[in-house]
């Protein structure tokens, strides 16, 4: 049973800390560079996050080349996510779970309409997403991690269809994103999903992150217990 | 205590380095010197091996076993370890552990997130992430049905990730650690257990401390 905490502005490390403190399974970090001026600086960062954690994080956002994972990996990350250059040259997928291991390559789908867009959401494909999925899967993936661009945002509960219909399409644990708003939707998503992704609703109060626990507990959701 | 890191060339060793070090150990290079050599877990069965024969980890670790001194293997380390692993099309292990790993039946695969391990009396949970998974006569613990944990000689192996298991992970480290220094009165290590008991005894270790 996983959930995990989604930053993408703000300071990252001290969020990491933070998050990993108050019982995160995972964290992932996607993105990020764009807040900071290079990737030699996305390294660093992952290199300050692990000096300050013991949990599971991933990282993602213009990794395009086994290279570019290998160096995230090597400075403390244990997985990368991958979106558009996988969309782009599918290869990349099995380069990637050849060199690093399946188990350490994810792949990020955002979906709107039942349909993959990339480029950040910003480019409509013909894809339907669980078909996308299903061909990542064959190619190395290890993970997906599906962000509904519909639910995103609207804090009324994950894309649950949308979750199920991918989740269905693949053997592979599936990460639902998008639309968290309060433990319930939590709880929904994980009867579809093997992990739920929070992102806003801890953003503007990261110490909600232990009263959502306990809150999912009270709903009959195994949850570790972190201390 | 001295800890060595097999790198495979590959993949996040350093928050196993971290999680020693947190743990009051030094860090070394050399495999023969260590007190307690690591297999990490990362990457891929065939390139790991590899890496292992190209820096010539693999004699060096078959040597540490023969004089009977600690090897820990994690995850992938564990698989290493094993006669061979079905992972790549088939992959010779270095033997350390009898039995073989072979892909996971049941469920997603990978099998990634935490999980109870059967006898841990405190009831923690350790994270896990993998395809593969070991069938040996050597398991000392189980997690929803896997080998969690193997012993033969002086390697322990696990399956789940204890410098990613935060907390939980932090201690099973420290107890593996206070049971290396416990056995060093001597210069070798039996890590394995006696006895039939075996699924007690790893409750009884998992949950000490």
């Amino acid at each position: 049973m996983r959930f995990r905490g989604l930053r993408d502005v703000g300071d990252p490390v001290e969020l990491a800390a933070e998050y990993s403190g108050r019982g995160a399974d995972e964290l992932v970090f996607l993105d990020v560079k764009a807040t900071l001026e290079d990737r030699a600086t996305l390294v660093d960062l992952v290199r300050r996050v692990a000096q300050r954690i013991a949990i599971p994080f991933t990282v993602g956002g213009g990794v395009r080349a086994t290279a570019d994972a290998e160096a995230l990996l090597r400075a403390g990350a244990d997985k990368v996510s991958v979106n558009s250059a996988a969309l782009e040259r599918p290869e990349l997928l099995t380069e990637l779970a050849d060199r690093l291991g399946s188990q350490a390559v994810v792949v990020a789908i955002d979906a709107e309409g039942g349909r993959v867009r990339s480029r950040a959401g910003t480019a409509a494909t013909s894809r339907g997403a669980a078909d996308w999925a299903r061909e990542a899967e064959e190619r190395g993936a290890g993970e997906i991690l599906l962000t509904s661009i519909d639910a995103d945002g609207t804090r009324a509960g994950y894309d649950l269809e949308l979750t199920a219909a991918v989740a269905a399409a693949v053997n592979l644990p599936v990460i639902a994103s998008g639309g968290a708003g309060e433990a319930a939707h939590v709880a929904e998503a994980l009867e579809v999903a093997q992990a739920a992704l929070l992102a806003s609703i801890l953003h503007e109060d990261p110490a909600r992150l232990e009263s959502l626990r306990s809150e999912l507990r009270g709903l009959g959701v195994p949850l570790r217990d972190a201390a | 205590m001295k800890i060595a890191i097999c790198d495979y060339g590959a993949g996040n060793v350093r928050s196993v380095e971290l999680a020693f070090r947190r743990l009051r150990c030094e860090v070394v290079d050399d495999v023969s010197v260590a007190d307690l050599a690591v297999l990490p877990g990362v990457g891929s069965a065939r390139s790991a091996m590899a890496e292992l024969r190209v820096r010539g980890n693999d004699e060096a670790l078959r040597l540490r076993m023969e004089q009977g001194r600690a090897v820990l293997g994690i995850c992938l380390g564990l698989q290493l370890a094993l006669e061979s692993t079905e992972e790549d099309g088939g992959v010779d292990g270095l033997a350390l552990l009898p039995g073989r790993a072979v892909r996971l039946r049941e469920g997603r695969v990978p099998r990634i997130g935490w999980a109870d391990v059967d006898g841990d009396g405190d009831g923690d949970a350790y994270y896990f992430a993998h395809s593969f998974a070991a069938e040996t006569p050597a398991a000392t613990a189980f997690s929803e049905g896997v080998v969690a944990e193997a012993r033969a000689g002086s390697f322990v192996g696990v399956q789940f990730h204890p410098e990613k298991s935060g907390a939980a992970g932090a201690r099973y480290l420290g107890r593996l650690l206070a049971e290396l220094e416990q056995l060093s009165s001597g210069n070798s290590y039996s890590l394995a257990y006696e006895g039939a008991d075996v699924a007690g005894r790893a409750g009884a270790f998992l949950s000490r401390g």
